[in-house]
């Protein structure tokens, strides 16, 4: 999980003040393609300035929604407002919009440099000044050397670098960017996030941006969704999609985290101590300060994210509540951090990762081990949904 | 070849070498047999002297023994005499401006038919492909014949254009054997082939680009002549040449419905072969013709090589 690049994030959340008036508004969006649901009932505010990730599995309506919004498809039902203006029916040309398509749709008979200068001939700029423009933006993606070249004479990666210099040749106000990095090296990749992020912040443009890398898009966003099945399931900035996710969907989907199943044996009241639950779930017994909706005897889950698990030899003081005891299973070596699989009596796992703190290679936990695992009564999170 | 198959024994992934051998050299026998030797026959009877006889040229070949007689008696005399009369070079001009303007005139019709055929429906293409060569199930004399019927002055044309009352009942349509009969039958018998090749071209072409070129601001009718138009050339270039060079050549068509000062090499042609039956300076006719069409082409194609 080492994010080496980025500059320092800003002070900027317009979503939490509630006369912010939104930059896009998908207001209840609807798109069904013959009898197929490819967004349903979607409403989501995005702010000027922002850069906004959407995240979801694939076929879950990304693209489609991008589409929307730069005027390729319109919407069955429902409307977008674009600066409080509807905009249906205007046609993409004269949209404030510009999108990297994902599959480049770069113009086969042009050289690099003229692909990338498109737009700006559109907008009848000086000659000189499209070369400078132009220049500068190869400079940016670092393909100088192939701006003579056609797209057919290029590897996928650099092709993805063209069709992203020209997204952002017109510099928009709305930058649609579909996976826009997702064949560079990991390098490469967060180079350009990082120009990405900068290139933003000096422009002042709202970005778009539709990701398959979780990572990316915890670097680079201000906030993310989370979608499935055309629906929106969890609308927050990173760490709150990190820590607290709303659903077991997020929850799964986002990183690596245990799910556990159970129900709800006691409520906070019955506790004594305002906003905690007790979880039962087949003999092992959860408590978390947590305010819930949740009432006794609901089903709910318990999530805990590995990383905030300690594994140990020895059993904890209590072992009553938050304590998983079982068998080393297996151990997963991901250089900064080592994955333990724990495998309980009845057959239940668990997973708790540990921080490579030190270089020894024979590790003091090992394959067939007894272990406790424990955790926090604020380290896991309750989820309803 | 067996060394280069078994010191690489993937290339041998095709079969056995002798079915590879077949594929390559097929095609080659069938353009020596029905091209190279009948063009070399006939250029050897351009070479030589019109003879009242049976074939009507002199010399013959008589045997190994006798080649160096036969050759001493070939020259050139016909395609010198072909500048010297200026009804071949008018002739010539003429095929290929009449050709010219044709291949222009399929290139204004075709086009718009061949985009709206591949922006039609993809579940309905089939259908219009199979309307675009339907015409073939008829004759192609017959079909031209039609016209006749069709263009001269008491003909159906002038009957529709009486009963709508465009023109009066002593009005006459007088296109039929002028130029412009000549030019509706060679559009009307050539559409097809200039339809097909644009129309697999502009298929082939991918809607994201023309999305990509409305994205950056390019009004749609820019775009098509900024992307549509520059990638449909190598179906431009196909349909006009597959339309351009048999025009050049047409026949038919100027003998049914063209006049009599409708000047083609087609036309000059048939009458050396058939009416004065002077094979050896209609051959030079058709070496010549030959050559106007396959040099320039050559030349083209080659260009066309260093482009890409
Ligand atoms: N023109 C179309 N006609 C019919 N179905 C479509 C069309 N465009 C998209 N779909 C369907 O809508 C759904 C959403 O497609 P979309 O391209 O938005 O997915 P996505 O989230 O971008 O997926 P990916 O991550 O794979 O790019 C898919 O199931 C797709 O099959
Ligand atoms: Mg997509």
């Amino acid at each position: 999980m080492a994010k080496t690049l980025g500059p320092v994030k800003r002070k900027f959340s317009p979503w939490t003040d509630p006369n912010a008036v939104p930059f896009i508004r998908f207001e209840n969006i609807t798109k069904r393609f013959g009898d197929f649901v490819a967004v349903d009932n979607l409403t989501l505010d995005i702010y000027e300035k922002e850069f906004f990730s959407l995240l979801g599995p694939s076929g879950c309506g990304k693209t489609t929604l991008m589409r929307m919004l730069a005027g390729f498809e319109e919407p069955t039902e429902g409307r977008i407002l674009l600066q409080g203006q509807d905009i249906r029916g205007v046609p993409p040309y004269r949209r404030p919009t510009n999108m990297m398509f994902q599959s480049y749709a770069l113009f086969p008979h042009m050289t690099v440099e003229k692909n990338i200068a498109f737009g700006l001939e559109q907008d009848n700029m000086p000659k000189g000044e499209i070369t400078a423009r132009v220049q500068e933006l190869l400079k940016l993606v670092k393909l100088e050397q192939f701006a003579k070249r056609k797209p057919n004479q290029l590897s996928g990666g650099q092709r993805q670098r063209v069709a992203l210099a020209r997204s952002l040749a017109k510099r928009p106000k709305v930058l649609l960017l579909d996976e826009p990095l997702g064949a560079l090296d990991k390098k490469l990749r967060e180079e350009t996030q990082f120009e990405l992020m900068d290139l933003q912040h000096t422009l002042g443009m709202t970005f778009l941006i539709v990701t398959h890398d979780q990572e990316e898009a915890m670097t680079v966003s201000d906030r993310i969704a989370v979608m499935d099945k055309g629906i929106i399931m969890q609308v927050a900035t990173p760490a709150e999609i990190y820590e607290a996710p709303n659903s077991r969907y997020v929850a799964d989907f986002i990183g690596d985290i245990n799910i556990i199943e159970g129900k709800i044996a006691e409520t906070a009241s019955a506790l004594g101590a305002p906003g905690t639950v007790r979880i039962e779930s087949e003999g092992l017994s959860i408590a978390v300060d947590q305010e819930c909706q949740a009432v006794k005897d609901d089903h709910v889950a318990f999530a805990v994210r590995p990383e905030k698990v300690r594994i140990s030899l020895d059993a904890p003081a209590d072992t009553s509540a938050n304590a998983f005891y079982g068998e080393v299973w297996d151990i997963g070596y991901l250089g900064d951090f080592s994955l333990f699989i724990v495998r309980s009596e009845d057959g239940r796992f668990f997973r708790a990762a540990q921080a490579n703190v030190s270089r020894l290679v024979d590790r003091p936990i090992t394959f067939g081990d007894m272990v406790w695992l424990t955790w926090s009564r604020d380290a896991g999170l309750v989820l309803t949904r | 070849m067996a060394n280069v198959a078994e010191a690489n024994p993937v290339t041998n992934a095709g079969g056995p070498s002798w079915t590879r051998w077949l594929v390559v050299v097929v095609p080659y026998v069938w353009l020596i047999l029905f091209f190279v030797a009948p063009f070399l026959i006939i250029f050897k009877i351009s070479l030589s002297d019109y003879a009242q006889a049976m074939p009507p040229y002199r010399p013959l070949f008589e045997g190994v023994g006798a080649v160096g007689d036969f050759i001493s008696q070939l020259d050139f005399e016909n395609y010198i005499f072909l500048t010297s009369d200026s009804l071949y070079i008018l002739s010539y001009l003429s095929s290929l401006r009449i050709a010219a303007i044709s291949t222009l005139l399929l290139l204004l019709i075709g086009y718009p038919m061949a985009l709206a055929m591949a922006r039609a429906p993809t579940s309905i293409r089939p259908t219009l492909v199979m309307l675009v060569v339907l015409p073939f199930w008829t004759s192609f004399l017959i079909r031209v014949y039609a016209w006749i019927g069709i263009l001269k002055p008491d003909g159906l044309l002038t009957l529709l254009l009486q009963t709508v009352g465009l023109m009066g009942p002593d009005q006459q349509v007088q296109i039929f054997r002028t130029d412009y009969a000549v030019f509706i039958g060679i559009v009307y018998s050539y559409l097809p082939f200039m339809v097909l090749p644009l129309y697999s071209a502009l298929e082939k072409m991918d809607n994201s680009l023309l999305e990509a070129a409305s994205d950056l601001g390019c009004p749609p009718w820019k775009a098509f002549w900024k992307i549509t138009f520059p990638l449909s050339m190598p179906g431009v270039i196909a349909g006009a040449m597959i339309c351009f060079i048999p025009i050049t050549g047409e026949f038919v068509i100027p003998d049914l419905l063209g006049g009599a000062d409708t000047l083609m090499i087609g036309k000059t042609l048939w009458t050396e072969f058939f009416g004065n039956r002077d094979w050896p300076l209609a051959s030079a006719v058709a070496v010549i013709l030959l050559i106007m069409l396959v040099v320039p082409i050559m030349i083209f194609q080659n260009q066309q090589k260093k482009v890409v």
